[in-house]
């Protein structure tokens, strides 16, 4: 059976057997999740408040060391000196380190926006000499992007290479800013316009080349450990062969990095939330208020669950569409297709889905850090605990890898005009829904089982993202990336349907492996996942429509939201006791 | 020197315990298997002297009694180093059935140095050392916190009441290691992970050992009371609480 191409599970259902759950991961992959985690617990939690004082030798050791044992080399082809993992264990040993604070940034940064323009985009030389060496951290490496003057509107960028009249060399001048690794990394893959160029291309740079002048450290709010600066290139001489594919091909390189960096900030998240929720109840098992612990309330219980859930539903999305890559991949490379364009063109093909995890996953975070801060009270907002730190290292996840603005616009804009060059059939899906827009009803039918009727609600969520679609598209035609409210609505249902709908073929998936006793605490989560998602969808509808419909059309299309919002009610009071008790028994998150 | 490690597949640490069948069986559900902490620091030290060639190890073996599912550990001591192992396919019952299976399984293997934790972190017996020493009639040293080997000669510290006591042992013997036989647990690497899958895990089919112990039942640990803080103007509570609630006054 084909993969779904990006953004087609929105008019096709997915067999739950050929989605990856995190719960199938095996013996080799959860052996690297335990290096991952046990290089955190020796070598960057007993640092933390020592990197966090800007102390970049201190970062610099700690990098080098992941290096020793090999994790910066999960995602390279051994060819270059890494271990050639696939794209579901790249995402786990990202989710891992993603628990690591700052140092999760530097080391991202240099897995991937550093290392991997050149292992994916470089000739075979330039892989040859620097992969190599930044596949085991003989190297450290940063991606220099973003100007005063393009930060989301990267192709606004002034930095200019002037060829030499020699011919041998681009003479690079400019400034980046916000160049994570600046301070330390020895390669940097910089974006400049050649001459008159209107668009980019991408040059590797070496930090020692005559006139780079790095600023010192910005002072930020978090990740305060990572090395983040602004980087002056004053007539620097930068090798021809130096330049990354073609002339003008920078942009492109710019953008499927950038896919693949949302990607991986989804799993990067999840261990970050992860960790927190951990924190969280750790400390609700041991603080007493008024003579019992605080974990015996319900409202501690409310904030412990509602952390469990939506860290769940996001982990579900991100390794669903782990394995929809690594198919793709394995299909390129079977086509013949060199093995880093084979990467790049599988994960940038996904790029609906990259957005949608890159904005959900980061919402999660900063819920499950701001509950944290509250679950602890006085005690989050003191810098002795680990949370007050997650809360302030969370919030710049909403901002780079492309806003969350930006992002959320992505999810629809791209679904559509991925429809439109014909990878799935969108419009014509919507179009009949419409044309039967009176006769829409929730599609309930007698005896449908548990996963069916959750499944039902899901295609419903489908429906109604398509109806509105179509609905918008008619009324504003081109003019619809103008009216970016109704874009975000659209997104938002977009974002909610994908999530929720991994989440129902997570859950089934478990009770197929696990049986039906294991799984009836999953379907809790479910049931107030659903619940929850048909509100915001709801709610994201009705924002939509009374924005743009006639009020002929948008009586109609009310009712359709009617029929195809309503769920069956649920206890959800109930439901997340039961969540946040096993976590409150557990005293880690185990899920 | 041919060193082999005797590896105990334990509970993760964080593990919370629970009993099934009338609290006399361990509840094994989401339990995560580690290596023996004790058993991973012997481990450690084995590592460490393979890689000082004054040393002259030439090989590293781990053995553990356990069924399939206790490979997994196995693995990971592979992937932290060492170059083989081997699994008696049997229930580890008690100390003496783990001790005779070892016993039996190696006997004709000429092991020069056999490590033992000095005891699991789960049943805390600290039986199987002393043990398999006896079973196959080579001397043991206990608490070894310092095994070191040049030109052949082997010397073993031993930490006694307030001081160090440094021993030689011709070879072959049992050592029960305790803390301080090596710093830290090695951290597997990638390229050990990968080489891990080629190592080969020998399992042996089990001898028919009799069983001496049986569990009658367990007992969790009394939870334990809440902490009172008085104010240190208060003796008068305090001495009541002394009195009337703790009755040790």
């Amino acid at each position: 059976m084909e993969n779904l191409k990006s953004g087609e599970f929105l008019v096709k259902e997915t067999d739950r057997n050929s989605v990856f759950i995190p719960e199938e991961c095996d013996e080799e992959q959860l052996m690297i999740r335990q290096t991952c985690q046990d290089f955190l617990e020796t070598e960057v939690y007993p640092n933390l408040d020592a990197v966090d004082k800007q102390d970049r030798e201190l970062m610099k050791k700690m990098l080098k060391k992941s290096g020793d044992l090999g994790l910066m080399g999960i995602s390279i082809p051994e060819e270059y000196g890494g271990f050639g993992q696939s794209f579901v264990t790249q995402m786990l040993a990202a989710e891992t380190i993603g628990a690591g604070y700052s140092f999760s940034v530097a080391f991202m940064a240099h897995c991937g926006i550093g290392t991997l323009p050149i292992m994916y985009y470089g000739n075979e030389e330039q892989r040859q000499k620097y992969v190599t060496k930044l596949a085991t951290g003989e190297i450290l490496g940063a991606y220099c992007l973003t100007e005063p003057g393009a930060g989301s509107d990267a192709n606004a960028g002034i930095t200019n290479a002037k060829l030499s009249e020699d011919g041998k060399h681009y003479i690079l001048n400019g400034q980046k800013m916000w160049i994570t690794n600046a301070g330390f990394a020895d390669v940097q893959t910089v974006f400049a316009k050649i001459g008159n160029d209107r668009v980019l291309s991408a040059f590797i740079v070496e930090s020692n080349y005559p006139g780079i002048v790095v600023n010192p450290d910005e002072h930020k709010m978090g990740i305060k450990g990572s090395s983040t600066a602004q980087i002056f290139y004053n007539d620097v001489k930068v090798p021809v062969e130096n330049l990354i594919g073609r002339q003008g091909g920078g942009f492109r390189i710019a953008l499927s990095i950038l896919h693949m960096g949302r990607i991986k900030l989804g799993a990067n998240v999840l261990g970050a939330a992860k960790k927190t929720i951990t924190d969280s109840v750790k400390y609700a098992n041991e603080r007493k208020q008024f003579g019992v612990l605080i974990s015996t309330f319900g409202t501690i219980k409310y904030k412990l669950a509602e952390q469990v859930i939506r860290t769940f539903a996001a982990e579900s999305a991100n390794y669903r569409v782990s394995k929809d890559i690594d198919d793709l991949m394995a299909r390129y490379n079977e086509e013949g297709c060199d093995h880093g364009i084979a990467s790049i063109d599988a994960i940038s093909h996904y790029a609906v889905e990259a957005a949608i995890l890159k904005v959900y996953s980061s919402e999660v975070l900063d819920y499950v850090v701001d509950e944290a801060v509250q679950i602890h009270g006085g005690m989050g907002y003191s810098a002795e605990m680990d949370v007050e730190r997650a809360y302030r290292d969370s919030r710049i996840n909403r901002i780079f890898e492309g806003t969350n603005e930006i992002n959320t616009l992505l999810v629809v804009d791209t679904a559509m005009k991925r429809a439109m060059k014909g990878d799935f059939d969108l419009f014509g899906e919507a179009e009949k829904l419409y044309a039967s827009l009176d006769k829409i009803s929730d599609g309930k039918t007698a005896n449908e089982d548990y996963y069916e009727e959750k499944l039902r609600y899901t295609k419903n969520f489908k429906h109604l993202t398509l109806l509105l679609i179509y609905s918008a598209v008619k009324t504003f035609e081109k003019k619809l990336v103008y009216e970016q409210e109704i874009m975000n609505n659209l997104s938002v249902m977009i974002m909610e349907t994908y999530v929720t709908e991994s989440s129902v073929l997570r859950v089934q998936k478990i009770e197929d492996l696990k049986g039906k006793e294991s799984a009836s605490l999953y379907k809790n989560i479910l049931d107030v996942l659903i619940f929850d998602s048909a509100a915001k969808i709801r709610k994201s509808s009705l924002d939509a429509i009374y924005s743009f419909a006639s009020a002929d059309e948008a009586a109609k299309l009310a009712k359709a939201i009617e029929n195809l919002t309503t769920v069956a009610g649920v206890n959800v009071k109930e439901a997340r006791r039961s969540i946040a008790d096993k976590l409150i028994d557990d005293n880690v998150y185990k899920f | 020197m041919k060193i082999l490690i005797c590896l105990s597949n334990v509970p993760d640490t964080t593990t919370k315990v629970k009993f099934v069948d009338n609290n006399t069986q361990l509840d094994k559900t989401g339990i995560q298997w580690i290596i023996n902490p004790w058993d991973e620091l012997a481990l450690t030290r084995a590592l460490e002297l393979k890689e000082d060639a004054d040393a002259s190890v030439e090989s590293i073996t781990v053995i553990t009694v356990g069924g399939k599912d206790s490979e997994t550990t196995i693995r990971k001591a592979l992937a932290i180093g060492a170059d083989d192992a081997l699994r008696v396919d049997a229930d580890p019952g008690d100390a003496y059935v783990v001790a005779s299976q070892i016993a039996e399984a190696i006997k004709d293997k000429g092991y020069d140095i056999i490590l033992c934790g000095i005891e699991s972190s789960d049943y805390n017996s600290s039986l199987v050392g002393g043990m398999l020493s006896e079973l196959l009639n080579i001397p043991s040293i206990s608490a070894v916190s310092g095994l070191h080997i040049s030109n052949n000669e082997v010397t073993l510290d031993r930490d006694i009441d307030g001081g160090k006591e440094v021993v030689s042992a011709p070879t072959p013997f049992v050592a029960v290691v305790q803390k301080g036989i090596a710093a830290e647990p090695r951290i597997a690497s990638m390229r050990g992970i990968m080489m891990a899958k080629k190592k080969p895990i020998d399992v042996i089919a089990p001898q028919s050992v009799e069983v001496l112990t049986e569990f009658a039942g367990y007992e969790l640990p009394q939870s334990k009371a809440a902490c009172k803080i008085i104010d240190p103007e208060n003796v008068k509570e305090l001495v009541d609480l002394l009195r009337n609630e703790a009755k040790v006054i």
